[in-house]
């Protein structure tokens, strides 16, 4: 066995270094990312991870259906109003330490889709590491963008981490429940007009849609 | 063609406030109809003449410039003739309410959802009219052609 041999003769048997760096070091080796297509952006992801390109030499090649074994969301296209809740809870359901990479133009700031069916840039739902430009992105790009998140993990540290983790989980909720909608646009409306009866008020604020027909 | 305009001479002679206005173009027929008799001609249509197939249930807005502002468009086929015919029932701004025909034709259900959540129309007497494609808690209607092109309020979570 030639490494062992060596290994045993040029090193002591006692090595000191950081903490975080072999943590770091573990973390940024394999970093999975959840199975999460969106749209177009996802045909580059998986191609990074084909052949050619072989996302595996970096450690991230292993795609995950479950959320919660994989450590990075790429948000791979455009996020609808109706996905937004969708990709929220996915991303609470992933562990701790997790990352997020916006990939193309259209998961970072709406790219060509402004109009009322996409959020404008994911990072308005769950913050975002590396923002990837491009419509869509090389998969090389991708790959760049792994090791950036690479670089940026080896600058952690696991004692920032851990204070961040005591806050958030002072006010946190239970992770993976959905946002509460509240019954049918008839009920609101419907809500709204007893409201309006019982409760006299001075003022009354329009909505954003009465808003808008005035104006 | 002439078989489609003998369907509407059938509805004129069954009543004569069913069809207010007919036009013939490009091999279509497209029949307007009040749109208090709307649920009677659609039953009619499907029992006596054929139609046995809501092929598309769609609204339209013309603009807010114009007066009646929408129409509800209802297209027809009848599985056994192979003839399709085009309903519109034209509705004002201020009062966008039609009789629902989702008892005529179980597939209305859902388009008129569809047509409730995106032009804004009112379905009365609909067994289950909400929002179908938008957010439950969207505000106004997507496909008016008032509503903002872009520059949306941006959503967010937090």
């Amino acid at each position: 066995m030639g490494l062992e041999n060596n290994i045993w003769e040029s090193l002591p048997d006692v090595v000191t270094v950081k903490l975080d760096a072999v943590i770091n070091w573990a973390r940024k080796s394999s970093i999975w990312p959840a199975t999460f297509g969106l749209a177009c952006c996802a045909i580059e992801m998986m191609n990074s991870v084909s052949a050619r390109n072989d996302l595996s030499r970096f450690g991230a090649e292993t795609f995950r259906a479950s959320p919660r074994q994989a450590d990075v969301m790429i948000v791979s296209g455009r996020v609808s109003r109706k996905m937004a809740p969708v990709l929220r809870r996915i991303y609470d359901q992933m562990p701790e330490p997790k990352w997020v990479i916006s990939m193309g133009a259209c998961a970072t700031s709406g790219g060509v889709f402004d109009n009322y069916a996409i959020v404008q840039g994911v990072d308005k739902i769950v913050p975002v590491d590396i923002y990837i430009p491009g419509c869509p992105p090389r998969p090389e790009m991708l790959v760049h963008a792994i090791m950036m998140l690479q670089e940026k993990i080896m600058n952690d540290s696991v004692k920032d981490r851990r204070d961040t983790f005591e806050e958030e989980s002072r006010r946190s909720v239970v992770p993976g429940t959905l946002p509460v909608t509240e019954g049918t646009a008839l009920e609101r409306e419907l809500e709204a007009e007893v409201a309006q009866n019982t409760a006299a008020r001075p003022y009354s604020v329009p909505s954003r849609h009465e808003r808008r027909k005035s104006s | 063609m002439s078989t489609l305009l003998e369907f509407v001479d059938k509805l004129r002679a069954a009543n004569a406030d069913w069809v207010s206005d007919v036009k013939d173009s490009l091999g279509e027929v497209t029949v307007t109809v009040p749109r208090e008799a709307i649920k009677d001609v659609c039953g009619a249509l499907k029992s006596e003449h054929g139609f046995d197939m809501l092929a598309d249930l769609c609204g339209a807005d013309r603009g807010p410039e114009e007066d009646p502002r929408f129409e509800v468009n209802y297209h027809l086929l009848g599985t056994k003739h192979h003839h399709r015919l085009r309903l519109k029932v034209l509705l004002s701004e201020d009062d966008p309410h039609v009789n629902t025909v989702s008892d005529v034709w179980k597939t209305a259900n859902w388009h008129e959802r569809e047509t409730y959540d995106l032009v804004g129309i009112i379905f009365d007497e609909h067994p289950d009219l909400r929002r179908i494609l938008l957010p439950s808690d969207f505000d106004g209607h997507a496909l008016r052609k008032d509503y903002p092109l872009r520059g949306y309020e941006p959503y967010s979570l937090s």
